[in-house]
């Protein structure tokens, strides 16, 4: 279990390692900066700000990072950490009117927001850690995503300082955005966007996607005691600009005016600073258009314009984490060239990227990205026209605009990409102009065009037309949930005298799979939108076909497309691993094989200066001797003096600490051919239980490789004398049983050499006896086997030789004929020991004599016939019970271990 | 492992050759005996059939409490025809039952030869300690891969004998043709063999460390189960994408069109490289090792 301990080690040492931040590469500033702001310097406004300051030495480029609307400096933070991680000083900033910072909203105002920036490129450029082009004009990039992005865009325009900017998900003309009108008409008979107004407006919808994007925030203002009940932290004006569309659905000039002002798009060709334009294309609110309007502005003023599009935006969201890379890495090289002046500057290329599908484990969007040399604007590098049925149809106008179609839900949008969408029309307000299903596959990229007619009683009339996709299977949907409103005005009654008129819908990025339709749908009442309140029916068509442009864009590589080199580089190293491995394994084992004694050649088993230990524990000492052929030997000693380690070592099981074991010359190690001369039982059997007997050694016999007549099965199971037991399976066997079986199994193939661990073990007296009789015919002809015993009787009817072990070490070793001879000693047991130590010491010719214990004497009488000392002792009125003569063997045996059986690791 | 050589070796007995020792169909005979094998391969039959009869039993009554994601997704379509009711069977199965089939076989394989006593005698016979574990492995996952293939091939027998050879009605990547949908199978079956080499390779070092069968075995899943519950944790953020289970599920991108095969890669490599750690330490441990039981 050492190993799943290491692995729960190494499992909980990554997660110390993820959990434990790494420490950081900057420190903060938090201060609360007071500027002078509005038309005139007239007002004080203070503005809570952190810096992020890198530890680096020396002067800093830096970046002011506006959030978006509803958000603090806390919702540009982790941005603020990433630029701060590469070098950048960061300024984040709660704008006026928002969170901790006092002041009104005033919606990027160039009089107020834009001033309170100004007022803080001159903060930064008086800090002497901040780089600066020149007195007072700070090494600087203006990035922000929404509010913050058109702060980035009128900062710019506004100070020349702005070395370079990224704004993103952000509008051209705030006027268009809150009242788009698809057919071309200015703002002023536009159709208010309600639903998004009324979120930007309204409080207490702070929204936790939005907020996850960087600075894009559609949230709603904080709630301060200190604001009116219904302008809040609004400035007096944009109130009541607010209250004026609402009310009516329309803009008056002073309402416009104020968007206006609050719009990069009059001051456009004022920015100098190179400018990487990120616009959303999952995003209701600032749509693509947006973008574009921004990036041809600032690109006719030959200002360096480069222009990404993303899978996300006000209702999509971040996107999913190869997008966030994506811009990430866009942002990153933009900033890199332009303000830190590292490189050559970035190409112009345009990057967009396509929803491929859902992850399949439920982790989000898929995209693909490409990109083309130059941005194509949204018409496209190319066009399809795709021919639509249906004829003029009566639709109706609700009253009150209710109950009203669904294309999107603010923020909420991500669901219409699911295929099940939130796109729902209400019957009878709506008009559909299908295709019939596409051959192929078609992607557009770019704002789609059709044309249409409409006829009204009232001559006006608001309609909302949208792309929809009809998948073959499953419901429609509206890519993105993005529609075009259009008012037309000055319509006939009869659809027969209506003019057609061209609606640019908004510019979207979708695969419609083959077998989809393709649908242009146009109704009467959207939920997201104003439409006039009175009950009208319309007439409308659709003239022909729409018009899908698309961009002919290159794939980007897909970055984890290096995990596919990675895979194979892997398995290409696993497979020269493995190579080298068996190559080096080989190259060992030949060299073991030809490592040979030529003197030992012959011997069966050599074991010189064997000692083996577990850490402390010493199992075997010293261990030497020799089997010779015809040989039975007998490895004699009690439990614990090391036999079974020996044994061990010799079966190839365990290495030996030292020495060295020798068969018919052959160094033993673990696997060495020569182990296959050998036979062996040590420890007891081992078979499958699951088997019978036959089927265990026919197995084992076969996982030896040898050829089947090599094997002698009659005879193995003669000797095992299971008789019809041998087809039962091993695991109803007795003791003795298996014994038998696993000597036979030891004998299979006849090897030269038979090892036997306690073989008698659970053998009954007869079989102990047949089995004496086996072994001693086995050595003959040349065989040699060596049994290991601690009985002693054992070893001496059954072998020839005897080593006898105790402690680990060889304490006597020979021939049983000669070691079984009569010994010099001789037990005595005696009436009284005093008087018979006396006598004997008096006998001549004793060499010894010792006490046993009781009434015990041990006498060595050195040759002297043992009636002459009982007759001295006898003479010597000493009464003797008993006369034992000793044998060497005994002797050896009982002098060495007799008193002592403790195992030999048990000495200390 | 296998020479062709027809020498006898230097030192070894007449015929023997240590590229010949335990072959690989001795291991699979050795092993097919076996109670422990013959019952995890019958309850690979024995699943689909037990889900056919529960869906049969369905009563039309009140769904579960919503549910949601991919596997209700899943459950929906079981029963849209046999290659659905396939992969219906292959997610219940995945993610547990799998995994204790293939650490049953991978690590019991050595250890239970240590506890019945039977490894010593194949090593002294002599089997090169690299070889046995060789065949050990090989024919451990042999039997897995036959599980699987069982397990898929009766889901796919009895799907079709009852719902019919529809084509595969993925959750989010619409139909696949019935032809096509085997392949599918096919290859999701490859991806859960190669992302089980992980289990299998973390069993096989713990049988080779330990006498207890049950250890490896139960080791192996616990560890299993430990990362698929640290999986859960977000809070670990990219941290989990180094835990071998993340990847588990990658190959619910094989059912999506296009194919999303991102997560597969970064599946295999991830078990390959776990795959490969442990089965080195295992040959490392099991050639030094002292056999003393």
């Amino acid at each position: 279990m050492i190993t799943g301990s290491v692995v729960a080690l190494v499992l909980a040492g990554l997660v110390g390692w993820a959990v434990v931040p790494s420490p950081a590469k900057y420190r903060t500033e938090e201060q609360r900066i007071t500027v002078r702001t509005g038309p005139g310097d007239a007002t004080e406004v203070t503005l809570d700000t952190t810096l992020y300051l890198p530890k680096t030495s020396g002067r800093k480029p830096a970046i002011l990072l506006a959030h978006g609307f509803g958000g603090t400096k806390q919702s540009v933070r982790s941005d603020a950490q990433d630029f701060a991680e590469l070098g950048y000083a960061v300024l984040t900033w709660t704008a006026q009117g928002f969170g901790r910072s006092t002041g009104e909203i005033h919606l990027d105002s160039p009089d107020w927001e834009v001033k309170d920036a100004q007022r803080l490129l001159d903060w930064l450029a008086a800090r002497p850690d901040i780089q600066t082009d020149a007195s007072g004009d700070p090494r600087v990039a203006a990035v922000g995503g929404s509010y913050g992005g058109a702060l980035a865009l009128l900062l710019a325009a506004q100070d020349r300082r702005v070395d370079a900017i990224v704004p993103m998900i952000t509008w051209n003309d705030l006027s268009r955005a809150f009242l788009p009108e698809a057919s071309g008409q200015d703002p002023a008979g536009g159709v208010f966007k309600k639903q998004w107004a009324g979120l930007f407006f309204g409080s207490g919808s702070a929204d936790p996607i939005t907020d996850a994007l960087t600075g894009g925030g559609a949230a709603a203002p904080q709630r301060t005691p200190t604001g009116d009940a219904q302008c809040g932290r609004f400035a007096r004006d944009v109130c009541e600009a607010y209250l004026g569309i609402a009310t009516t659905g329309k803009a008056d000039e002073a309402a416009l005016a104020l968007l206006r002002r609050s719009s990069p798009a009059p001051v456009l060709d004022r920015i100098k600073a190179p400018t990487l334009l990120i616009q959303g294309q999952v995003d209701t609110l600032f749509p693509l258009s947006e973008g574009d309007a921004n990036a041809r502005g600032i690109a006719a003023a030959g200002t360096p314009v480069r222009v990404a599009w993303f899978t996300g935006g006000h209702d999509g969201g971040s996107g999913p984490q190869s997008e966030v890379d994506r811009l990430r890495f866009l942002t990153a090289q933009w900033l890199d060239h332009y303000v830190k002046g590292n490189g050559k500057a970035p190409e112009n290329s345009f990057t967009y990227s396509r929803v491929s599908g859902l992850n399949a484990r439920g982790r989000g969007l898929v995209t693909a990205a490409s990109s083309l040399d130059a941005y194509p604007g949204l018409a496209g590098t190319s066009n399809a026209s795709i021919a639509l049925t249906g004829g003029p149809q009566d639709i109706a106008n609700p009253p009150n605009g209710n109950p009203a179609a669904i294309s999107s839900l603010p923020i909420a949008n991500v669901a219409s990409l699911l295929g099940t969408g939130v796109s729902a029309e209400i019957r009878g307000q709506h008009a559909d102009y299908t295709s019939e299903p596409l051959p192929a596959t078609l992607d557009v990229a770019g704002a789609p065009v059709v044309r249409i007619r409409a006829a009204s009683p009232t001559g006006e009339a608001v309609l909302f037309v949208k792309l929809y996709d009809v998948p073959a299977k499953g419901a429609a949907s509206i890519p993105d949930g993005l529609i075009a409103p259009v008012r037309l005005t000055g319509l006939p009654k009869s659809i027969a005298d209506a003019q057609p008129v061209t609606v640019t819908l908004p510019a979207v990025v979708h695969r419609f799979e083959a077998g989809s339709r393709v649908r242009i749908t146009v109704a009467s009442a959207d939920s997201a939108f104003a439409s006039p309140p009175d009950p009208v029916v319309y007439q409308v068509a659709v003239d022909g076909a729409v018009s899908l442009p698309d961009v002919a864009g290159t794939p980007l590589a897909n970055p984890d497309v290096i995990w596919r080199y990675v895979l194979a580089g892997l398995v290409a190293l696993i497979l020269v691993g493995l190579v080298a491995a068996v190559l080096i394994a080989r190259g060992r084992v030949r060299r073991i094989e030809r490592r040979i004694d030529p003197d030992h050649a012959d011997t069966p088993l050599v074991v010189r200066g064997l000692r083996k230990t577990y850490g402390d524990f010493v199992a075997v000492a010293k261990v030497d001797f020799t089997v010779q052929r015809g040989q039975v030997v007998g490895l004699l000693g009690p439990n614990g003096a090391g036999k079974t380690t020996s044994l061990r070592v010799l079966m190839g099981l365990t290495r030996p600490t030292e020495g060295e074991i020798l068969v018919f010359g052959h160094q033993l190690l673990p696997g060495a051919p020569v182990l296959s001369r050998v036979g062996a039982l040590v420890e007891g059997p081992g078979f499958l239980p699951h088997l019978t007997g036959l089927q265990n050694l026919r197995l084992y016999w076969a996982a030896t490789g040898r050829p089947e007549q090599d094997a002698h099965f009659d005879e193995a199971f003669e000797i095992a004398g299971l008789g019809t037991a041998v087809n039962r399976r091993v695991k109803t066997y007795s003791h003795g049983m298996r014994q038998r079986l696993a000597i036979a199994q030891a004998m299979l193939g006849l090897p030269e050499l038979l090892v036997l661990d306690e073989p008698t073990d659970g053998l009954d007296p007869p079989q102990i006896a047949e089995m004496r009789k086996v072994l001693r015919r086995y050595a003959t002809g040349g065989r040699a086997v060596l049994v290991s015993s601690h009985l002693l009787a054992e070893v001496e009817q059954t072998c020839t030789d005897v080593v006898v072990m105790h402690k680990g070490e060889v304490v006597a070793a020979g021939k049983v004929d000669d070691i079984v001879g009569d010994s010099p000693t001789v037990q005595l047991d005696v009436s009284d020991v005093d008087a018979a130590e006396k006598v004997l010491d008096e006998l001549d010719g004793i060499r010894s004599v010792a006490w046993s214990g009781g009434n015990g004497l041990v006498v060595d009488i050195d040759g002297t016939p043992r009636s002459e000392v009982i007759a001295a002792l006898v003479r010597a009125g000493v009464g003797i019970d008993r006369v034992t003569p000793r044998r060497r063997l005994e002797d050896a045996f009982l002098s060495l271990v007799g008193g002592d059986t403790k195992a030999s690791g048990e000495r200390s | 492992m296998t020479s062709s050589s027809a020498v006898d070796v230097v030192g070894g007995a007449p015929g023997y050759r240590p590229g010949a020792t335990l072959s690989l169909w001795t291991e699979i005979r050795r092993q097919a005996a076996r109670r422990r094998t013959q019952m995890a391969l019958g309850f690979m039959v024995l699943l689909p059939l037990i889900i056919l009869i529960a869906f049969q039993l369905d009563n039309g009554g009140d769904d579960d409490e919503g549910g949601g994601g991919e596997f209700s997704r899943l459950a929906d379509l079981a029963t849209a025809g046999g290659a659905n009711f396939t992969l219906f069977t292959l997610l219940v199965s995945s993610g547990f039952l799998l995994v204790v089939v293939v650490a049953l076989f991978c690590g019991d394989t050595v250890a239970s030869e240590a506890s019945w006593g039977s490894l010593r005698y194949l090593l002294a016979m002599p089997v090169p300690r690299a070889r046995l574990l060789g065949v050990k492995v090989t024919a451990a996952l042999l039997y897995c891969l036959l599980a699987m293939l069982i397990l898929v091939g009766t889901a796919l027998l009895a799907g079709t004998l009852r719902y019919g050879w529809a084509p595969l009605n993925a959750p989010i990547g619409g139909e696949i043709a019935a032809g096509t949908s085997v392949v599918r199978l096919l290859e999701i079956v490859g991806y859960l063999c190669v992302s089980l080499l992980v289990v299998a390779s973390l069993a096989f070092l713990l049988s080779v460390s330990t006498d207890a069968p049950l250890g490896a075995v139960g080791g192996a899943v616990l560890l299993q189960i430990l990362s698929n519950i640290l999986d859960q944790i977000t809070a670990l953020g990219t941290i989990r994408n180094f835990l071998p289970t993340h990847y588990g599920d990658a190959w619910l991108g094989l059912l999506s069109t296009p194919l999303q095969t991102d997560d597969i890669v970064k599946g295999c490599i991830s078990s390959l490289a776990y795959a490969t750690i442990f089965f080195s330490l295992a040959w490392w441990r099991f050639l030094r090792k002292d056999v003393v039981s």
